[in-house]
């Protein structure tokens, strides 16, 4: 179980060097990283010349990719181009927020998908099951940066009729947090409506999935058996039928867990959230190669890491899954 | 002996045939079950079976009330989109400051109201929808044909081409396909809808891919694909004639899947700012634009916004009957 779940961490180390490898060269290759430099109030060509020496751009693709490689083994993923500034620690600041969020969406995608799809399938082909359906299919075509501005103009609407403000429609804290508890309750507070935009989608399509292994087990062989044998209804639904139904969920929302990521660059550039998805789109604009592979290896891992634990999960619920 | 032995495998087919009923359609009489040494075999029989299937698809695609109202709906739109220059009441760029801001109403024909500059949003909206149905379909069509090939190739000769897609497979899930997506707007785009949808076919391509290449896996290995082979058959006559029609079914629901994604994201990349670029109105691009003064002007948001949620979820709802008209385990309904 462990030695599989290690292999297949193994396995997507050369997909990681080559994904890095591929986005360094398109950008280096299209870009002009130097574009914002040229736009500097007083800047000479010496002083842009100098700049274009010290970091080497006038080096092959490969020999600069190198550079960058030999950085990241030492730890390090470099610094800006316009400014000698570090940028890791930008990374580790708009990372943790980013995780909150990403975090907190997965488990309650998850959670209420679990709930809709278990209860559609529980009661196939009634008013709750096709309602489910038919929201599920909205929650596929409403594009979450549309679901986040109706959203603001909502709240922003019942605060203007009735004076009281639900959800702050941006940022993560208010002026004044405070410490401990207040804080926490603040940030919650503050990430609910980011929360919800970024989830819709991934309630829509885990519901499905749900709803379809669900049916699937109900009518299974030993669920039958287990209702044969007279135990409670809820008893063959949460021991039984359900941690088998949660399989195949499972697995959607591990391989998803990159698209929510990515979601959080469309959530938070509208929320204007300081986390990873501002971050990468901030720095798309700047057209700088470095953060944005700083950013790509990150959220690579950070995927990576998800898978698993995805992995090791199904091994705790089906124990039937031997990976050898 | 041989007798029996041609026959079976063409009986064991015309079930699956429902798969590939668009593409019998498209080559009547089931070409891809009479032709050569089907002599045997009376060809009205099969001919029949292949209509039967046509008609079953039909009944039950038009019993699917929601997607048969989303495909009206959709028609409706695409006509009066792509004939926005002479069905709008107002050109899309025509400013006149006089009837600025008004909210919508029926006089004037501002259906949709107007914005700052009085442009009437009714026929924004109608020519952004063509730019993104046009955007989309080019990314259908593209998607498609690259997906089917990749897939049919991969899946028949396996091999160095499989691997390669099927790393390619890996990579999307490693790294966030929209990160993908906007670097290579951000870097090739130039907010040219041609471009943006070009790099969109060009990403989008690897489910379908997937799709393709698993059923042709199976059908490699099924007896009409042997026989055929046996008789003599070439690569491209086995996979294009033979085997591609019955996989048609999978294709087409996949083509309404990126249909409808194709359209959200290309909004979301042209309210980015990455994607179509103004003057050019895209549904995206006016979101975008009434997206500073969303709090009073609201229907500059909600308008769009409607209209793409609306166009999405129809193509979303024609998909789900397709494939509940193609699935042959549906078949007592």
């Amino acid at each position: 179980m462990l030695t599989y779940a290690l292999r297949r961490t193994l396995i997507s180390i050369p997909i990681i060097i080559l994904a890095t490898f591929l986005t360094f060269g398109i950008i280096s290759i299209s870009g002009d990283p130097l574009q914002e430099i040229r736009q500097l109030p007083n800047i000479t060509q010496e002083q842009i010349d100098n700049v274009r020496e010290s970091r080497g751009l006038d080096d092959p693709v490969t020999v600069q990719y190198l550079r960058w490689v030999e950085n990241i083994a030492q730890g390090s993923f470099g610094e800006y181009m316009i400014s000698p500034r570090a940028i890791w620690p930008d990374i580790q600041r708009v990372l943790g927020n980013t995780m909150q969020l990403v975090i907190a969406a997965e488990i309650i995608a998850f959670v209420l998908a679990v709930f809709l799809g278990v209860m559609s399938a529980k009661r196939q082909y009634s008013l709750f099951d096709y309602t489910t359906t038919t929201i599920s299919f909205i929650g596929y075509s409403f594009p979450s940066f549309l679901f986040a501005l109706f959203l603001q103009v909502a709240v922003v609407q019942i605060f203007v009729r009735t004076g009281v403000r639900i959800f702050p429609i941006g940022n993560l804290s208010s002026a004044n947090p405070g410490t401990g508890l207040s804080f926490l309750i603040d940030r919650i507070w503050h990430l609910i409506l980011p929360m919800a935009s970024l989830a819709i989608f991934s309630v829509a399509s885990y519901s499905r999935y749900m709803r379809a292994s669900m049916l699937e087990v109900i009518n299974s062989d030993y669920v039958r058996t287990a209702r044969a044998k007279g135990l409670p209804e809820r008893t063959i639904t949460t021991r039984h039928a359900m941690r088998n139904a949660l399989i195949p969920t499972l697995t959607v929302a591990a391989l998803s867990f990159g698209t929510l990521l990515g979601g959080t660059i469309i959530i938070e550039t509208v929320f204007g959230l300081d986390g990873m998805g501002r971050y990468f789109f901030q720095q798309l604009g700047r057209r700088d190669p470095y953060p944005l592979m700083a950013w790509l290896t990150i959220v690579a891992i950070v995927i990576v890491i998800f898978n698993l634990i995805a992995d090791l999960l199904y091994g705790y619920l089906d124990p039937r899954i031997r990976y050898d | 002996m041989t007798e029996q032995e041609d026959r079976d495998p063409r009986e064991d087919l015309s079930p699956r045939n429902e798969h590939g009923f668009p593409g019998s359609q498209e080559q009547p009489g089931g070409a891809s079950l009479t032709r050569g040494d089907a002599d045997e075999l009376p060809s009205e029989v099969v001919e029949v079976a292949a209509r039967s299937q046509w008609q079953l698809f039909r009944r039950k695609f038009f019993r699917h009330k929601l997607a048969m109202g989303s495909l009206i709906f959709l028609l409706l739109v695409v006509v009066a989109a792509f004939n926005a220059e002479r069905i709008a009441p107002y050109a899309f760029d025509e400013i006149n400051v006089t009837r600025a801001n008004t909210p919508p109403t029926f006089a004037d024909f501002h259906f949709f109201g107007t914005d700052q500059l009085g442009r009437d949003y009714f026929s924004r909206v109608l020519f952004g929808t063509q730019t993104s149905l046009r955007v989309a379909g080019v990314v259908a069509l593209f998607s498609t044909l690259i997906g089917t090939l990749v897939g049919a190739v991969a899946g028949y000769y396996r091999g160095w081409i499989d691997s390669v897609l099927m790393r390619i497979t890996d990579l999307v899930i490693i790294v966030p396909a929209i990160a993908v997506l906007l670097l290579a707007a951000a870097f090739f785009g130039q907010g040219d809808p041609t471009r943006i949808a070009i790099i969109l076919a060009l990403l989008l391509w690897t489910p379908l891919a997937r799709i393709v290449r698993g059923v042709f896996l199976s059908l490699r290995e099924k007896e009409y694909v042997q026989a055929a082979r046996a008789s003599g058959a070439g690569d491209m006559r086995i996979m294009f004639r033979h085997m591609l029609p019955n996989t048609v079914g999978p294709i087409v629901v996949n083509m309404t899947l990126v249909l409808a994604s194709a359209i959200i994201i290309e909004a979301t990349l042209s309210f980015l700012g990455i994607g179509v670029n103004p003057p050019t109105p895209a549904l995206g691009v006016l979101i975008n634009d009434g997206r500073s003064s969303m709090q009073t002007l609201w229907w500059l948001t909600i308008m769009p916004g409607v209209a793409l949620v609306l166009i999405a979820l129809s193509i979303n709802f024609i998909g789900d009957g397709l494939r509940d008209a193609l699935d042959p385990t549906q078949q007592e309904s």
